[in-house]
Parts: C-alpha cells; structure tokens; sequence
C-alpha cells in the first residue's frame, strides 16, 4: 500500500504489548495532511504508546506506520527531522533555564550559537514567556511550563506535531492559549495530532476523531459523524416537578419507542431519537401537555461527545465535567408552565437558561 | 470551526506566533562531534545551575583523605606521612570511581523526567546524549582530582614523578573512568528510579574500590580476598596510577589498564546503545 502524499500520518495495524498488556492492539490511522486528528479516550487506552510509536520512540510488536511517506522503522531518522512532540514523556530540563532549553535543542538542529539564541528569544516572546527566559524552568507555572514544552517541540517548524494531552491540567486560559498555537500551526500548513481525555477539546479542534479504548480504535470521523453514528440526536427534558419524571419517562418511552436515561438531576432525563425520528421528537411535547406534566426545558439536539462515548464503550468518560448524558443541570429550575409547553417555546426557554447561566453541554443543541 | 480559525488566526499575537515558528532557513544537520559537545555544554549548564552536585564531588576527596591518612597512617605504615605517599594515588582512584556513579544517576533522571525522549525523538547522532554526558563527565572528574593531588600536596605527598608524572596519572584515571560509565549508564537506562540507579552502583563500586589494593597491601589479607584483590582491575588501575606519579611505570601496568579501558567499552557501550535504541 503506497502512502498517498494527502496522508500525513498513516497507521496499518499497530501493535504494542508491555508484558501481559495489550497496550495498542491493532490501531489503523489515517490523518489527512492539514489538519488537526483528535485521539480521544480515557487513561490508560493506549494514546500514548501509539503516539510514542508514531514517532521512533518506540518500536511497534506489529503493524507499520509512516508519517509524510517514511516508515517510522526503516527510516526513523527522516520522520525526527520532520516531527515534534510534546508530552508527559518528551519534556525539558527542569533545571536549565527556558531559554538554555530552547538553545540546547536548537544546537542540536544546527543552528549556529547565534541563531539559536534568536531562535530561542523569538519563541519565547511569541509564547508570552520572554521575561522567565533566564529563570530555571523549575519555577515556571503550569501553563509556562506547557507553552515552554511546545516551543521546545517548534524550534525546527515541524511538518507534523505531535501533542499527548497538551491540556491537562492546564486553566482555561493557558488551554485556550494551547488551542490558538495549534490553529495558527494548521493554518500554515502543519498536521497536528493530538491525544486527549477532553471530550470538548477533540470537538473545539480536532477535524477527525479517532475513539481509543483498550488499544483499539472503537470509532473514527468528524466530530458530527460520530455524534450522527450513535443516533439522530436526542432530547433532554427538565420537568417541573420530580414526581412527574417516571410518568414523564414512560411516555417519552412510547413515542420515542426509545430508552430513556435518567439523569442524576432527579427533574431530568434524556433519550436517544431513533434514526428518522424527527417527526417523532415532535411529539414528545404535546403528548407530556395531554398528560399535565409541565416541561420547563426541552432540548432536541445532537448527542454530545459524551454520550457517543458512553454509546461505544458502555462506559461513561470521567472528565471531571459532568455528565454530558444528564441533561439541563442547575439545582433550581422554572417551577411555573404550563400545558402551553409546544415545540415552539424552545426559544424562550433556552433564553431563559441563559439568564441562569446554565453553562450545560446541551446549550450546544440544535433547535429542532 | 473555519469562521473560528479565521478569527484566531488574524489577531496580532497570531500573527507573532506564525512569525516566531516560521523559521527563513533550515540549519544544515550538524557533525555527530557538534552533537556531542552541545551535550557535554549541556552538562556543563547543569553543573552551573545545580552547583550541590559538586559538593560530593570536592568533600568526598577531602574527607577520605584526611580520614585515612590519620585514622590508619600510624598502624599501617609507621606514620601518616609514609602512608600518604601510599595512600594518595588509590584515593584518587576511588574519588574519580564513585563520581562516576553519577552518569547513570543523571542519565536516568532525564528518563524519568521526560528530556531523554526529547532528545530520542530529535534527529542527531544517537549516542550523542550518552557521550557528551561522559565528556561533561570528565570535567567533574578533573575537578575531584585537582582537589584530591592539591590537598595530598599540601598535607606532604611528594610524587617523585613530578608533575609529568601526576597529570599522565589523572589522564589515565580519566580513560578508564570513561570506560567504566558504560556500565552505569547501562544501569541508568534499566533501573526504574535514580536513587535505585544509585543504590545499585554503590553496591557495585563498594568491593571493587575496598577490596583493592587502594588502602592497603593485599599480602596481608587472607588467601581468597588477598586473590580477589589482586585481579580485581581497580587495584591493577591503582598501581599504574602509583607508578606514574612515582616515575616508576612501566609498560605493562599501563597497558593493562589501557587494555581495560577498550575492554569495558567495547563491552558496555554497545549494551549501553543497544538499550538505549530499544527502550520502551
């Protein structure tokens, strides 16, 4: 198979066990050149031991893998001068000083002592961390130390960065931060993959996903196609009063002819629409009204990233952001409605959580 | 997420991004030599900014010196000064040999803290990092023996070889210090944590320094320890170095060790290389 020059990382069958474990088992990946491939699944799924194959730090039990045409075996040394990588496992020396770091990897790409101290100062101003460019590197902050690590994996403009969870633990901001450096490489013509536990940050950057769990990839598209793969959409409903919900459900139950997933907010609970059941989702308003169960939120959009998650492992991912699954949260909500709740007043109820600021995923829906 | 794009891409700290990562004209790859000594200055930086690591290094040479010659002068050889002239040659010995430790011990703190497999996934020389650390080695080793001779002379040790003599001694030391860290940096690459690394090396170093002809004359010791000691390379090391700074060496003793020395490394440094490109 001849690695079509569109393809900036491809992968057949990529195995890798340590001891007993089958830490990859069989990963197939194809990254268009251009853009930023997303790797998504919990700890201990296998990212980063592919990520290290992909990249000559580890050779692959079986399988091959080429970035920009050269096989990451055979000519190794083509790949490092075409790759960066940054992660828990490719990071800089904590007692040099950021600025001595960036020299020393400079030195090695050949820059004369000159040029890479320019080399180096550009870099850091660039990344906001021109005034610790003498300090050891020890006493950067988190999100310094992230940006030092990435301007160490840049100082030879790499045709394809790799990124192993280049924002965990990081603060909104240093995160954000992170995802501008990623777009503006993209925009230049750089690939980019990048592994992560966050559901939200494959959504916001990636334009491919690849879903890993135990080594294998369990799904692989555009953010929308995997959402679409696990159903049309789905409605999240918040009711008035938690008594009505097991009423509330059954119904939603029948006109949906789908399962409906109750949520740890005891007013709230979502189901999946069946695939060509928009008409259907239609329904589930006016059948609750026949009933007198008042609706203060109805949401019909696609299911978020969480719930495909939960759909293809069986298993919910802990990202330390709620249950994606769950539906409107709050501890409050609207007591008054009324049997005039009909598809149309989907608009003003979304206003009024947005006044709550109700922060949920589902504000990502679509109104059907 | 295009519209995003755009928008992200057009501010002016964008534009310093792509401007900064952008680079006019690629560097033509450097020698493996020039590999080499970014990461022997590297070592040098390290030193510079972690100046404690040099306290073994200057105390060690200073305690076991004066130690020894006080503590055992008089009952080994009369007086501490005839013991000293015995004494100092194998204390420089052992000196420069447990600083050695240290190789496997840095080696596998880049490991652990992630700068090795920055420097795995780079594309230089691959046994740059393991030999310009060794180089940056040598300069802790001459910094251990300037201090051991400078004390030794100052408290009457008197090499009849003169200064000729004591810096083909040092010289010899560090040959065959660099020929032994390929077997601490083997153990840098395959313990787990440092202070194992170093916990291990010790293990090692204790009966190869003690049970040498370092402190004392192997005759007096009994049959198996006093064979040990005689074939035991450190005391083959000790007596060259002896030799040299008495103007007394011959061929023989400094070719073993120089024989020693290619040993070791044609041994060690290809386990040493052979690990480093598989490592998990």
């Amino acid at each position: 198979m001849t690695s079509a020059p569109d393809l900036a990382i491809e992968a057949h069958g990529l195995v890798k066990h340590f001891k007993e474990t089958r830490a990859v088992d069989g990963i197939d990946l194809a990254v268009p050149t251009g853009s930023v491939y997303g790797v998504l699944g919990p700890n201990g799924a296998g990212k980063t031991t592919a990520v290290r194959m992909l990249t000559t730090l580890l050779r692959p039990d079986a399988g091959t893998a080429r970035v920009l045409g050269h096989d990451v075996l055979t000519q190794a040394d083509a790949v490092r001068s075409l790759v960066g990588l940054t992660g828990q496992f490719a990071s800089v020396d904590e007692d040099l000083t950021g600025a001595e770091n960036l020299v020393v990897i400079a030195r090695l790409y050949g820059f004369t002592t000159l040029a890479a101290k320019r080399r180096a100062r550009d870099l850091m101003e660039a990344f906001g961390i021109a005034e610790a460019a003498n300090r050891p590197v020890k006493t950067y902050s988190g999100g310094m130390h992230r940006r030092i690590d990435l301007a160490a994996s840049l100082v030879m403009s790499p045709r394809v960065l790799f990124l192993d969870e280049p924002t965990t633990g990081l603060d909104p901001r240093s995160r954000n931060q992170v995802w501008d450096i990623v777009r503006v490489l993209v925009a230049d013509g750089a690939t980019v993959l990048l592994t992560t536990q966050y559901l939200e940050e494959a959504d916001q950057l990636a334009d491919r996903i690849a879903v890993i769990d135990h080594g294998k990839v369990i799904a692989e598209g555009t953010a929308t196609e995997l959402k679409r793969s696990v159903g049309e959409g789905s409605v999240t409903l918040r009711l008035a009063a938690s008594s009505d919900r097991g009423r509330a459900a059954e119904i939603v139950e029948r006109v949906l002819g789908a399962e409906v997933v109750l949520a740890p907010d005891p007013y709230a609970f979502s189901a999946r629409v069946p695939d060509d059941g928009a008409d259907l989702a239609a329904q589930v308003l006016p059948a609750l009204a026949d009933a007198g169960i008042a609706v203060p939120e109805f949401t019909l959009g696609q299911p978020s990233l969480d719930e495909v998650f939960l759909a293809l492992t069986g298993q919910p991912v802990d990202d330390g952001d709620g249950s994606g699954a769950g539906g409107a949260g709050g501890p409050t909500g609207p007591t008054e409605d009324d049997g005039s709740s009909a598809p149309g007043g989907e608009t003003t109820r979304r206003a009024r959580r947005a006044e709550r600021g109700d922060m949920n995923r589902t504000s990502n829906g679509e109104v059907a | 997420m295009a519209a995003t794009q755009t928008e992200v891409i057009t501010t002016p700290e964008a534009q310093v991004l792509r401007a900064a990562i952008a680079i006019d004209q690629r560097p033509a790859r450097p020698s493996p030599l020039a590999n080499t000594f970014t990461f022997a200055w590297r070592a040098l930086l390290k030193i510079k900014h972690v100046p404690e690591q040099l306290f073994d290094v200057t105390l060690t040479p200073i305690i076991f010196t004066l130690m020894f010659t006080y503590l055992f002068g008089g009952a080994i050889a009369g007086d501490p000064q005839t013991y000293l002239q015995y004494l100092l040659p194998g204390i420089l010995v052992q000196t420069v040999l447990i600083i050695t430790v240290y190789t496997g011990f840095t080696l596998n703190t880049d490991i652990t803290k992630g700068v090795f497999d920055r420097f795995r996934s780079l594309p230089i020389w691959r046994p740059a990092p393991i030999v310009g650390a060794l180089l940056g080695d040598t300069v802790r080793y001459t910094i251990a023996s300037a201090i051991t001779v400078g004390l030794g002379l100052a408290i009457g040790f008197r090499p009849a070889g003169g200064v000729v003599g004591v810096l083909l001694a040092v010289a010899l030391l560090l040959v065959f210090a660099f020929a032994i860290s390929w077997i601490f940096t083997i153990l840098g690459l395959v313990m787990r944590t440092p202070n194992a690394v170093m916990g291990v090396s010790m293990l090692v170093l204790m009966p190869l320094t003690f049970a040498s002809n370092i402190f004392v004359d192997p005759e007096t010791m009994p049959s198996g320890l006093k064979a040990w000691a005689e074939i035991n390379p450190v005391s083959h090391l000790a007596t060259a170095v002896r030799a040299l700074m008495a103007g007394t060496a011959t061929f023989d003793q400094i070719g073993w060790v120089l024989l020693a020395s290619v040993a070791l490394t044609a041994v060690f440094a290809p386990i040493t290389m052979h690990l480093y490109r598989t490592r998990n």
